[in-house]
């Protein structure tokens, strides 16, 4: 048995093979990597005009209980009491020490029920421990029958819009539900490229009817998952699993922005004491931008030393910026070295490079709020 | 007379007497993807043969070259860290990496002639 024949297939397969994708194992997938178009120019594409990805493989859930935003409160630290209908909010999942077990994305749908969004790799393991805390107070559905996908950049709106006109007047992480074409979907205003975009839930079987219409339409390329790397790095957002994971608190990680003045006043969250003592005190280490200043990118696990040699953290994500037309990196490093500026080296095939801790996010967010 | 030669890692070296001239195939190219950047040895820099001589990275990772036969660097393509693309539009061509005055000529023996590369990448699709 080959590893591809154990590998699970979101509902777009077929048509990836077809567009002619690289198609690689990702997250327990076979998921498109690029497009015959290439990384470089699928990610320039995404940041002038519109790109299409295929993110069916992230794990999308319900979750409804009576009391569901202050259940799911006891999980994570973002302000779930306050989120209206139609918000979303980026948080976090936390373990009893304060690490990050998972980002997730958390709608608003009516007062006892929430829509999750959470990461391919991780799904399995979120969604287990989210009904196995909440037992009896909240349920957790999973929506297996539905795929996921984003449409972002700069023209994405004006696209979209021609099927659902609603789009146009959504704000940047609100969500509604609407038809495309007969087809029910969820709409979301987010994305994970640093653009304006939209991410839209539908059912499996119309799938591939969505991204073809999509596809159709002047100005929109399919991108794979080698260009949605490229872009989230560009704009300064975490990758699961590289940048943060469970060895890695909220503060650390410089997501302090995730949890609301309630939260930090209130508490009530895994770890929040010592969370809230990092928010007061600062972290021993923090995730920073990272310049290299030469033309060499320096990639994941890339040693950072101070001046004298010492080392002083390690590149999470690292690579080379085709809009920044550079290297951009992130990392950890110790707190003495995070003010943007601060003169670092990176060891490279056993090589000294200069670099700086840089301030984030490369390129400029282009949300509509 | 020339005479091209291949490795199982996909560098060729074109050699002229005693001095080759090393880059990397069109099929790697074509698997690398974009290039971004490169790194060339200097001269008078000793490889062995499979040893790491340069570095080509495209936007997702990080490769290195390996020199195809011993012997002493002799000029690095001082063009290509700043055209690091020359090496997806010209790989055999202007996108060379590094010439080298072989130690042992001998060495070419144990490299691919174009025909067994050819058939060696069709194997591997």
């Amino acid at each position: 048995m080959t590893a591809a024949e154990n590998l699970k297939s979101t509902p777009l397969e077929a048509l990836h093979v077809s567009l002619g994708a690289k198609m690689v194992p990702f997250a327990g997938y076979n998921m498109p990597v690029q497009y015959p178009l290439g990384v470089l120019k699928e990610h320039l594409h995404t940041r002038t005009e519109a790109g299409l990805f295929d993110v069916s493989h992230m794990g999308q859930a319900t979750l409804t209980g009576e009391d569901v935003d202050a259940a799911l409160e006891t999980l994570v630290p973002g302000d779930l009491k306050g989120l209206k209908p139609g918000q979303i909010r980026y948080t976090l999942l936390l373990n009893e020490t304060g690490g990050i077990i998972d980002d997730l994305m958390v709608t608003g749908v009516d007062d006892s029920t929430l829509y999750l969004v959470v990461n391919a790799a991780s799904k399995d393991g979120d969604f287990a421990h989210i009904a196995d805390k909440l037992k009896g107070r909240a349920t957790l559905t999973r929506h297996e029958d539905a795929a996921l996908l984003a449409l972002q950049g700069p023209t994405a709106v004006q696209t979209l819009a021609k099927f659902i006109p609603a789009v146009a007047s959504m704000t940047f992480m609100t969500s509604r539900v609407d038809t495309f074409e007969d087809v029910p979907v969820r709409l979301f205003r987010s994305g994970y490229t640093g653009e304006d975009g939209y991410e839209i839930s539908i059912p499996n079987a119309a799938a591939t009817t969505v991204a073809k219409a999509l596809l159709a339409e002047p100005g929109v390329q399919p991108i794979g998952l080698g260009a949605r790397d490229s872009l989230r790095l560009e704009a300064g957002l975490c990758l699961y699993g590289s940048d943060i994971d469970t060895t890695t608190t909220p503060t650390e990680a410089a997501l302090n922005w995730v949890i609301g003045a309630r939260r930090r006043a209130e508490g009530g969250f895994p770890a929040a004491d010592k969370i809230l003592g990092q928010i007061k005190a600062g972290a021993p280490k923090k995730r920073v931008g990272i310049k290299p200043l030469g033309k060499a990118p320096a990639r994941a696990h890339t040693e950072i030393q101070d001046g004298s040699g010492k080392r002083i953290g390690e590149i999470t994500s690292g690579g080379f910026g085709p809009s920044f037309n550079g290297p951009v990196a992130m990392g950890y490093v110790e707190a003495a070295f995070a003010k943007v500026g601060t003169p670092l080296t990176l060891i490279v095939r056993g090589q000294p490079l200069p670099a700086e801790v840089a301030a984030l996010p490369f390129v400029p967010h282009r949300y509509f709020k | 007379m020339s005479q091209t030669r291949f490795t199982k890692d996909h560098e060729w070296i074109k050699v002229d007497g005693n001095v080759g001239t090393v880059g990397i195939t069109e099929f790697a190219q074509g698997q690398l993807g974009d290039i971004v950047f490169v790194e060339v040895p200097p001269a008078g820099k000793a490889v062995k043969a499979g040893g790491e001589a340069a570095v080509v990275e495209s936007v997702k990772a990080a490769s290195e070259v390996y020199s195809p036969v011993s012997g002493t660097v002799k000029e690095g393509n001082s063009a290509l860290p700043d055209a690091p693309e020359t090496v997806n539009s010209d790989p055999r061509g202007k996108g060379w990496f590094f010439k080298i005055e072989l130690s042992d000529v001998k060495e070419l023996d144990g490299l691919m002639d174009q025909a067994a590369y050819d058939k060696f990448v069709a194997e591997l699709s």
